[in-house]
């Protein structure tokens, strides 16, 4: 009886085998690469390809980066290995040798009637004076500018705080530059997605850096400027050659606008709600400044427009709030009280941090020093129409050579403005819904306000497999956003 | 009762899960009439009968007779979806049913019977949190069936019999709450909802006209049983703090109900000669009663899940040749048609219409002993389906791609009777 029964059981093993598809798409030449060459993939940006999100860098966005997407993709059509400098934990945060330098990941706390994004709480494991060994397929480096892929400082840990420490971490020797150590990999398809620090730190600054256009050289430039576009047009040429050197392909991405992510569409320019007594309270206490200005008019100083511009008013409702603008004209010689004060116009931006400031006490003791109401928000608290005209020229620049250097080079160009654009606009449909920019709900944006999710990468991934199956005439599948999480709730 | 039986009877008990025929039907109630095409409803030759079509016993020409049998079930999926490169195969777990019958001739006009049998279960895993592990990670379902059984010869040519049917279940199913929602390590948030020992009753009626010496006509019903699963554990893990700040996803329980359908079967069998029979059997089952698949929870919670199923049909043939006196041979085929409708595919039952081989043999070791033995093929063709009905923020979401089944199925028995 036993005998039978094994007899019968090894029968059985031997063909109980798993139904075979006629097509099974994971066989080789069910997808195709086309005119590229998948296997050995190297991406090179910043936190963008890095898979920053939630103001940190933290495993599962890593293992969800747009370029961690790609390669699974690209594995369907010849595509290898892809290592990514995986961090220890969920936590995000950085130590060099115990001593955290980065905070954690932001997750949204729950409480009774409110929700806000805080750190979640616990002891990062991610030591950056623990250095990587061997090579990286994805070498996104959170904070990189186009200027520090090619520093040879950049990975020097005795060079903190200048140096980087997400490359720091990988960095092949302590003169290695990004670039090197990505072309030394002698990658056969890469991903190039840089530039975008080169605009954004001035923007989320506030404003507060210099406009370095002119300026041919960075390393004289502070860590809140924006990037002179000859000098990015320059670099950018030499990351294309570098890249290119060996006959590989890839693709490129453009920089978005700073006015589609939600850290500067979420406060409104007229975040201040009032009602009529208020709105006549305030007007009362800011009758002299008006006045004042009124003089200034009459005395020349400033135009009449300048005066109509500057005079604060109220109404019940919601008001614009009160700023300082360090493009007007300065009035404290006449008077030490009539500082640079305006309210917001729809022009301006205020960044996502200030939403947790606008509307408190500046002083706790006297509850005249609402802040954005009675203390006017400050240059860093916001981007004027006039900075935002200084990032959007640069940008533009930046974009004409990213898409002119594509065509020269012959490789695939990916339009994240456009897709960005569309998120802030009418936002992308899934199989599941829609995302949209909209802090918090929208979907495709994590809780530091610039990241994506992992949803909004993995639309960020489908556009650069719809540019490369278009341009490589490849048949790359999509990845489907709705099995991507959004924002984590504590 | 032989030893090494016991033996084979307790493993089968341990895991008794099972998953190939149409819905979660497992076709396997006997070794000799699996080797037929799973024949059986007009086909006199066993204690199984008490199954097949009770009334059949009083024409059986033993005293006593007692079968002992067990499949192994190497059922197995696998699924892609081009659109997204998706690629999954199931984890081919094994699984065993089995069967006991006996049957016992009070006199010339009355036969008495016991069967205790497995015809619902299914059993799949697939890859935890794959792509479809919103509708499914894994599942158990398990039933026993207990039934009494007796028999009344009418006349020579009328024979009728039936009896109660307790039946016993379990279930265990895991999926995760959505296709994104983790705690804030990244662990997917999902449930296992797990019931043991439901029970429920039902019966078996058959009739059985023999016109002739060589033609056997019968009819057979097994009505419908509701499976309600009462205040089983729903256990969700990884929930978000923030969504249990009032505990509102501890000791949770639930409530849910899986009808196993009733069945019609009519059929006949005709005796050539001394060495050859063949029979024909046609079932109907009732899976109309499968409309949703409803889980209440304590706390509040739903979770409603269109099925639809419609009420399907299985074709069967079998032939037998007596080769010696002691070998006898046994080959069928039956078509199985699925109940699954289209757009209802979902991935704990995703098959399709089979077309199904079997062939075996019965043994006779001695006068009283003999060992029947049976293999099955399930045979379908690769089918491009999805399941429509999930929910996502009030919006259906479809989950499919291209699904191929397949299975093999051993069997074994033995057959004591004087």
């Amino acid at each position: 009886m036993k005998k039978y029964l094994y007899t019968v059981l090894a029968i059985s093993l031997s063909i109980g085998c798993q139904p075979e598809f006629n097509d099974p798409i994971n066989e080789v030449g069910f997808y195709s690469s086309g005119s590229a060459d998948f296997s050995n993939y190297v991406a090179v940006g910043n936190s963008l390809t890095a898979g920053y999100a939630d103001n940190a860098l933290y495993l599962e966005g890593q293992l969800n980066s747009f370029p961690s997407m790609l390669a699974n993709k690209f594995s369907l059509a010849g595509g290898g290995d892809f290592n990514q400098p995986l961090v220890s934990d969920n936590l995000g945060g950085l130590l060099v040798n115990g001593q955290q330098i980065q905070g954690n990941r932001l997750v949204l706390e729950v409480t009774a009637g409110s929700q806000s994004p805080v750190p979640i709480e616990g002891t990062p494991t991610t030591d950056i004076a623990n250095h990587l060994e061997g090579s990286f397929n994805n070498m996104g480096i959170p904070g990189a500018k186009s200027f520090h892929l090619t520093a040879n400082t950049y990975g020097n840990i005795g060079n903190l705080p200048a140096a980087n420490p997400y490359f720091i971490r990988i960095a092949s020797s302590n003169q290695a530059t990004v670039i090197g150590d990505a072309v030394a990999q002698d990658p056969t398809f890469f991903t190039l997605w840089i530039g975008n620090n080169d605009i954004l730190s001035f923007a989320t600054s506030g404003g507060v850096g210099e406009d370095q256009t002119g300026n041919l050289d960075p390393f004289t430039y502070g860590s809140s400027d924006i990037t002179d576009p000859n000098v990015f047009a320059n670099l950018y040429n030499e990351f294309l050659k570098a890249l290119t050197a060996n006959g590989a392909k890839g693709a490129v991405a453009n920089i978005p606008d700073v006015t589609s992510i939600p850290y500067f569409t979420t406060v409104p320019y007229n975040a201040i709600p009032l009602d009529e007594s208020t709105a006549a309270m305030l007007n009362q206490a800011y009758e002299p400044y008006n006045n004042g200005l009124q003089q200034a008019a009459l005395l020349g100083v400033i135009t009449d427009e300048e005066a109509t511009a500057r005079t604060i008013n109220f109404k019940a409702g919601q008001n614009p709030v009160v700023l300082l603008d360090e493009d007007l004209t300065d009035l404290t010689f006449i008077n030490q009280g009539l500082t640079n004060m305006r309210q917001a116009t729809d022009k301006d931006l205020i960044p996502l941090p200030v939403s947790s400031v606008l509307g408190t006490l500046s002083d706790p003791e006297n509850p005249n020093s609402v802040i954005g109401v009675s203390v006017p928000l400050n240059d860093s608290q916001l981007l004027t129409a006039s900075e935002i005209e200084l990032v959007v020229t640069a940008q533009r620049a930046y974009n004409t050579t990213i898409k002119t250097l594509a065509d020269q080079y012959d490789i695939a160009f990916v339009d994240i403005q456009g897709l960005m654009n569309t998120l802030a606009q009418e936002g992308v449909s899934f199989d599941g819904g829609t995302i949209t920019n909209t802090f918090g709900t929208g979907g495709a944006f994590s809780l530091d306000g610039v990241h994506p999710t992992q949803r909004g990468y993995a639309v960020v991934a489908n556009t650069f497999i719809k540019a490369i199956n278009s341009k490589y005439n490849a048949d790359l599948p999509i990845v489907n956003p709705g099995n991507y999480p959004t924002i984590f709730v504590k | 009762m032989p030893m090494k039986s016991t033996i084979l009877l307790v493993l089968s008990l341990l895991c008794i899960t099972a998953s190939y025929a149409g819905g979660y039907r497992i076709a396997l109630q006997g070794q000799k009439q699996l080797a037929m095409g799973h024949t059986g409803v007009a086909v006199i030759n066993a204690s199984e009968l008490v199954f097949f079509n009770p009334s059949g016993l009083t024409f059986l020409n033993e005293k006593f007779t007692v079968s002992v049998g067990a499949n192994l079930v190497f059922a197995n999926i696998s699924f892609q979806n081009q659109n997204y490169g998706w690629h999954t195969e199931d984890k081919n777990g094994v699984s065993t049913p089995f069967n006991v019958y006996a049957a016992y001739k009070v006199n010339q006009w009355v036969s008495i019977g016991l069967g205790i049998y497995t015809p619902y279960g299914s059993g799949v895993e697939y890859p935890k949190d794959w792509e479809g592990s919103h509708l499914i990670n894994d599942i158990s379902l398990a039933s026993i069936f207990v039934q009494p059984t007796v028999a009344f010869k009418i006349n020579d040519i009328v024979s009728i019999g039936g009896g109660p049917i307790f039946a016993t279940g379990n279930v265990n199913f895991n999926r995760n709450i959505d296709r994104t929602t983790t705690d804030v390590n990244g662990n997917r948030t999902n449930v296992t909802i797990d019931k043991t020992g439901i029970t429920a009753w039902g019966y078996n009626l058959g009739l059985t006209v023999k016109p002739s010496e060589k033609l056997t006509l019968g009819v057979n019903y097994r009505s419908k049983i509701q499976m309600d699963a009462k205040n089983g554990d729903a256990d969700f893990q990884n929930v978000p703090e923030a969504g249990n700040l009032q505990g509102q996803f501890d000791q949770v329980t639930f409530n849910a109900s899986l009808p196993l359908p009733a069945e019609l079967t009519v059929g006949a069998s005709y005796t050539i000669n001394e060495k050859w029979l063949v029979a024909i059997d046609y079932n109907r089952v009732y899976w109309n009663a499968y409309e949703n698949l409803n889980v209440t929870f304590s706390n509040g919670q739903s979770s409603i899940n269109p099925r639809n199923y419609k009420n399907s049909s299985t074709y069967r043939f079998g032939i037998q040749y007596n080769a010696t006196p002691r070998l006898v041979l046994r080959g069928g085929y039956y078509f199985d048609e699925s109940p699954v409708q289209s757009g209802y595919f979902a991935p704990e039952t995703p098959r399709n219409d089979s077309n199904n081989f079997t062939g075996g043999f019965s043994f006779k070791l001695s006068d009283r002993f003999a060992i029947d033995a049976s293999f099955l093929y399930i045979h379908f063709d690769e089918i491009e389906e999805s399941y429509d009905y999930y929910q996502e923020n009030g919006q259906n979401v479809s989950f499919g791609g291209l699904y191929k089944n397949n299975g093999f199925v051993p069997g074994l028995g033995i057959t004591y009777g004087f």
